[in-house]
């Protein structure tokens, strides 16, 4: 289960006159353990932010967020890490290592984790094949056409099976065709019991898969169901 | 999988982000003058211990005017002093310098004078005597000597020993800290090259954190490779040392023993502490590329989030 009771963020904006930007103010939902969520809102709503909180990259201001049932506020650097590899992010800008291949890249958290290296070479490979990069295995991101880097990204962020996904745009640089195979894959880790929670500005998308809505306004959540 | 894939052993790709070549050479040189200081200590140590085991034991016991009467019709001082040397409980062995014996030692001083008998003074007795446990300390014997013969002079080991232990002492004081000095600059060395490592790849850890790294597994990526390349530095430096090391200890050994250098008075000079000395190197300079890797990626994360 996710639980935000209350949570504001203010950046700290360092150096500027203007007081603590308001990112999130008192925003309270609950999303039941292999729930599925749309966040939407215009750009500057606050979904990067939510999701940061999310995954782990930054603390609330105020308030009390609890995921997959851990008290986030009470973890230890290595709980935090530890808690990290059960949620699969799939970042705005995609964040994948440049020096290394698509393969290494879909590969790291299985490494994390410290599996065999026979069973990644098959997760890996299986998965990138699944999402059309078969003969894409070793290339580096910057040989990868930016639709094709965002296939590498999702796919790490879904390859450790995660109780938690996090998606931030997964869509912005796929065609139709693509964004439903990736629906596809993402409803698939849903439904066995993945919970999951997809920020899109694609209005169709959400339409095709209707599912609960958060929606942000400047930071508040206007719409929640 | 094909070859460009990351190595088994680098789980995480990071492994390639420390690609300081000049690490092992400053790490070697380093080891160089580490080694240079151990010897000198060792050396110090070998030659203090040699004179020492000489001069212990041993009272030298100057007698001037040795050939007056003690009293009218008395023995001579020299003869009166042996004799109650002789009697003396824990005292063997005493016996006068012969003249020869004794010009041999001033000449260097007095030049021929000294044996040819036309020296304007008159030389003092030179007796020596080996002292054992239960022996009076120099002191009480030189005050019961003046008794007999009055400006006597005892000169035990004891006192010579006691400075000598001191310079031993500060000499090795000094090779301790010129360790230290070196593990330091060995340490920090290796801190800035990961530096430059962590830094350069500022990115690639960030993302590799938010995949639920943990320190340790960062840490120990950087520190398994500065680990290698400060060994490598430690067994070249070490190496390197060796026929130096060696040349000293053949310099030294015609100071402690009485052969002749060369054939093999080459092993037999060098301790076996200092053979020894690459392998100890390459160890001690592997833990403190190890440590001083971890600590340095341990503060950097912690600032980092
Ligand atoms: N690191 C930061 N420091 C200061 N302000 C920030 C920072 N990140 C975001 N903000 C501000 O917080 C607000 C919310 O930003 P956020 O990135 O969450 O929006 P978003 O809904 O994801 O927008 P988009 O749809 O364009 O991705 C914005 O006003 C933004 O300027
Ligand atoms: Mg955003």
């Amino acid at each position: 289960m996710i639980s935000f009771s209350h949570v504001g963020l203010n950046y700290r904006r360092a150096g500027s006159g203007v007081a603590n930007a308001v990112a999130l103010d008192d925003v309270d939902f609950e999303i039941p353990e292999g729930g599925f969520r749309w966040l939407t809102g215009p750009s500057g709503a606050g979904k990067t932010s939510l999701l940061k909180l999310m995954y782990l990259a930054i603390t609330p201001s105020s308030g009390r967020i609890d995921l997959l049932d851990t008290d986030t506020s009470r973890l230890d650097r290595r709980g935090t890490a530890l808690l990290r590899r059960r949620i699969g992010v799939v970042y705005q800008d995609f964040r994948l290592l440049r020096h290394l291949t698509a393969y290494d890249n879909v590969a790291l958290p299985l490494r994390l984790a410290r599996r065999k290296e026979v069973q990644v070479r098959a997760d890996v490979s299986e998965l990138l094949r699944w999402v059309g990069l078969a003969g894409r295995l070793d290339h580096r991101p910057e040989e990868l056409s930016g639709g094709e880097q965002q296939r590498v990204a999702i796919a790490r962020a879904v390859i450790a099976r995660p109780s938690l996904l996090l998606a931030d745009e997964p869509t912005g640089n796929l065609d139709d065709d693509q964004a439903e195979r990736l629906m596809h894959l993402i409803r698939s880790l849903n439904r066995l019991g993945t919970t999951v929670i997809v920020a899109t500005h694609n209005q169709g998308l959400v339409a095709r898969h209707p599912a609960p809505v958060l929606e942000l306004h400047d930071g508040r959540l206007t719409r929640h169901g | 999988m094909a070859k460009r894939h990351a190595s088994r052993a680098d789980r995480i790709g990071l492994r390639a982000a420390m690609a300081d070549r000049l690490l092992p050479f400053m790490v070697a040189a380093m080891s160089f003058l580490a080694a240079l200081g151990l010897a000198g200590s060792i050396a110090a140590g070998a030659l203090a211990t040699h004179w020492l085991s000489g001069a212990q034991g041993l009272m030298t016991i100057e007698v001037p005017t040795p050939s007056q009467p003690i009293a009218a019709n008395g023995p001579l001082r020299q003869d009166a002093i042996l004799t109650l040397l002789q009697a003396t409980p824990g005292l063997t062995d005493a016996h006068l310098m012969s003249k020869t014996a004794l010009a041999v030692l001033l000449k260097p001083w007095l030049g021929a004078a000294a044996s040819d008998g036309t020296l304007p003074i008159a030389l003092p007795a030179v007796i020596v005597v080996h002292s054992s446990g239960k022996a009076p300390d120099a002191a009480a014997l030189g005050v019961k000597l003046a008794s007999v013969a009055p400006g006597t002079l005892v000169d035990s080991g004891a006192r010579w020993a006691e400075r000598l232990a001191a310079l031993t002492t500060s000499l090795r004081a000094s090779a301790a800290a010129v360790l230290l000095i070196v593990a330091l600059v060995a340490a920090s060395v290796v801190a800035v090259a990961v530096r430059a490592g962590l830094s350069q790849r500022r990115e690639a850890i960030e993302i590799i954190h938010g995949l639920g790294a943990l320190d340790s597994d960062i840490a120990n990526q950087f520190a398994l490779r500065a680990m290698r390349l400060a060994a490598t530095g430690g067994l070249l430096g070490g190496l390197v040392a060796l026929p130096v090391l060696a040349w000293l200890g053949i310099l030294s050994a015609s100071f402690v023993t009485n052969a002749p250098a060369g054939g093999n008075s080459l092993i037999a000079a060098l301790p076996p502490l200092l053979w020894a000395s690459p392998v100890i190197f390459t160890l001690a300079t592997a833990l403190i590329g190890w440590l001083a890797a971890q600590i340095t990626v341990r503060g950097w994360l912690k600032r980092l989030a």
